[in-house]
């Protein structure tokens, strides 16, 4: 049995809104093993990045703990948090607004450890910033540069360098491709996964290209309005779905391929308010299957064969 | 080959920006058809010069600092570059309507849907207000929208839904040919196969011909018939969904293939094209591929490629080939 890194059990994030509380993550409960990814799949508004920012307390918890290494993240203080923060890192989805437009890529990769007070010598904190932009495949040329005299794929290289700057044990990636052209992405990924095989990096991998998540993960998560309705290992995931939503959701990848097209699952309707949801099944209002049951109730994750856990009355 | 009839026809298209940089060279020499009723893919990556061959189609080119050098559009037959601007007026939206990639910031905000949807069928056709409405709530219902939401202003609307919005303004006045340019990807999964499966229904129904610029490879085997591969503004590969998907001649076409995940294999590893686009106010003097080309020879720096058959309609424009062994594939493919 290999370590946990991360241990979250029934993570709650609430936000108050003038039309009441929105669920945006609710009672969520994973684990994620040392040197491994898991990737977060769902729709807009599912609760991924939120997820993702209440395990780093970018946003504060509303209720649940999350354990890294065994101790609650969510307990602890301003202090002890920052120091907490150096092992935790994120990298954002937007290479175009999640850097200072007036920081140089130097200054943008030295904040951290300056923060951090980690290298007080400025010559070994820049020897440093320069190891990592090697390792992120930055030329030396660009270090005096701004963001927006480079392109959208060093950029988030930039975001990566300052991610890794700390050295990490664990890095939430919130969508890190989405914003890239397919020639770039496949780049990065690349990039992402050598830099997770040397250091032994945990990721969790936010984004809604299920391509991209299967290739990149060793488990996936699929979130539903606040809710983890499953979760597996990605080739059991892909090759037997078993909520509906899961379901709908591969069938609706489009394939580069001809005569690819299998039967497609086309969902009917809107995703329901997560504001003050009713205890019920999410998902019911757009399921084909959906019983009395699942309108009166809410179902629990539970773990059908080893590794795969699903929430859905189907599988009772 | 002469028989068949064509919605929009651009040959050889040449378009410049001046900026304080230089020249931007957004299209150089660009070729495409789009047979009536038919469908075409426009694929390639942020500046290939995709949405700039859309903008020039409804003349739309912002000038200065654009500048439409040299080319031709025909549009249904007829030249649009000697249409007054009150004839283009009435083309756009009429006969050349299209569907902007960002749903969110391309309806007006302080307008109600049906009256922005209105407003186009109020310009082009002989209607009155009232009967304009009329129309628009059936076009909401034609999306799948209840008519009687008419009267919501966009922010009420879920991205999915001002999309459909957006494609209801486009297809009011049964336009005969639709340009998307990049329709769904603002929107998630679930949501793009709704819409993806609503244009085909009305592109079916209706008879559109309709231009998709996508970059993704995936939508393209769904729904278009022809794909036309971009790059440095011009066609690189250009031919039906079989010739390109299963016959790949260019070097480009294949390490956008290439760069994809690959569901049914999860060990293989990403085989991304190295580098970076060209500088497009300083294109390479050859191919403009060929700094990223793994198969570059010297003449690909220097010489332009010249475009080579593989059939009637499949060609490529790459040095690897000639009339000969772009039948039988060469190095690439294998």
């Amino acid at each position: 049995m290999s370590e946990v890194l991360l241990d979250v059990k029934g993570l709650k994030k609430y936000f108050t809104t003038k039309r009441g509380l929105l669920h945006a993550v609710d009672d969520v409960t994973f684990t994620i093993e040392k040197g491994k990814t898991l990737g977060v799949v769902g729709e807009s508004g599912c609760g991924k990045s939120t997820t993702g920012r209440a395990i780093l307390r970018l946003h504060e918890p509303t209720g649940g703990q999350v354990l890294f290494e065994g101790q609650d993240v969510a307990k602890l203080n301003a202090t002890e948090l920052r120091h907490k923060r150096k092992e935790m890192q994120i990298i954002f989805q937007d290479p175009f607004s999640s850097l200072n437009p007036r920081k140089t890529v130097s200054q943008t990769i030295e904040e951290p450890l300056k923060l951090h007070k980690l290298i007080p010598d400025k010559q070994k904190r820049l020897e440093k910033v320069l190891e990592t932009m090697e390792t992120v495949g930055l030329a030396e040329r660009y270090i005096n540069t701004y963001p927006h005299e480079l392109d959208g794929g060093r950029r988030q290289r930039i975001g990566i360098a300052r991610a890794l700057a700390l050295d990490p044990k664990f890095i939430v990636c919130d969508e890190p491709v989405s914003a890239l052209d397919v020639s770039i992405q496949a780049q990065i990924l690349n990039l992402m996964n050598e830099i997770q095989e040397q250091r032994g990096l945990t990721y969790m991998f936010i984004t809604h290209d299920l391509s991209v998540v299967n290739h990149f993960s060793d488990d996936i998560a699929v979130m539903y309005l606040g809710k983890l309705i499953e979760k597996a290992p990605s080739e059991v995931l892909f090759a037997n779905p078993v909520h509906p939503y899961t379901q709908a959701l591969l069938s609706a990848i489009p394939l580069p391929k001809l005569g690819a097209r299998k039967e497609r699952i086309l969902l009917k309707g809107e995703i329901t308010s997560p504001i003050n949801p009713a205890p019920v099944c999410r998902f019911a209002n757009r399921c084909q299957y959906a019983t009395d049951r699942c309108r009166s109730e809410e179902p629990q994750l539970k773990e059908i064969e080893t590794g795969h856990f699903v929430s859905c009355f189907l599988c009772e | 080959m002469s028989d068949k009839k064509y919605a929009v026809e651009v040959n050889d298209l040449v378009v410049e920006f001046k900026t304080d940089e230089g020249i931007v060279h957004a299209l150089n020499g660009m070729d495409l058809k789009v047979e009536n009723g038919k469908t075409l893919g426009l694929v390639g990556e942020t500046g290939a010069g995709k949405t700039t061959t859309a903008l020039s189609i409804l003349r739309l080119i912002p000038s200065p600092p654009g500048k439409i050098v040299g080319g031709q559009i025909k549009l249904a037959g007829e030249d649009l570059f000697s249409k007054t601007e009150d004839e283009m007026r009435k083309i756009r939206g009429k006969a050349v309507s299209m569907i902007f990639q960002d749903p969110m910031t391309s309806l007006n905000p302080v307008l109600t849907v049906e009256e922005q949807i209105a407003e186009v069928i109020e310009l082009h056709e002989d209607i009155n207000h009232a009967g304009a409405i009329q129309k628009a709530k059936e076009m909401l219902e034609l999306v799948g929208i209840p008519g009687e939401r008419g009267t919501e202003f966009p922010h009420q609307f879920s991205g999915g839904m001002k999309q459909r919005v957006v494609i209801a303004i486009a297809l009011a006045c049964n336009p005969t040919l639709l340009i998307a340019d990049e329709p769904t990807t603002a929107l998630d999964v679930t949501i793009q196969a709704q819409v993806l499966d609503m244009m085909r229904g009305l592109r079916d129904k209706y008879g559109t011909s309709m231009i998709m610029i996508t970059h993704d490879l995936g939508i393209v085997a769904e729904i278009c018939d022809t794909v036309a591969i971009v790059y440095g503004g011009r066609v690189v590969e250009y031919g039906t969904l079989e010739d390109v998907y299963n016959n790949t001649r260019h070097p480009y076409t294949e390490g956008l293939f290439n760069s994809l995940p690959n569901l049914d294999d999860r060990a293989a590893k990403l085989k991304p094209i190295r580098g970076l686009m060209p500088d497009p106010t300083n294109l390479p003097e050859g191919c403009t591929f060929c700094d990223r080309c793994d198969y570059a020879t010297e003449i690909c720096k220097t010489v332009k490629p010249k475009r080579v058959y593989r059939n009637e309609e499949h060609y490529v424009e790459c040095h690897l080939y000639d009339e000969e062994s772009v039948k039988t594939g060469g190095k690439i493919g294998k």
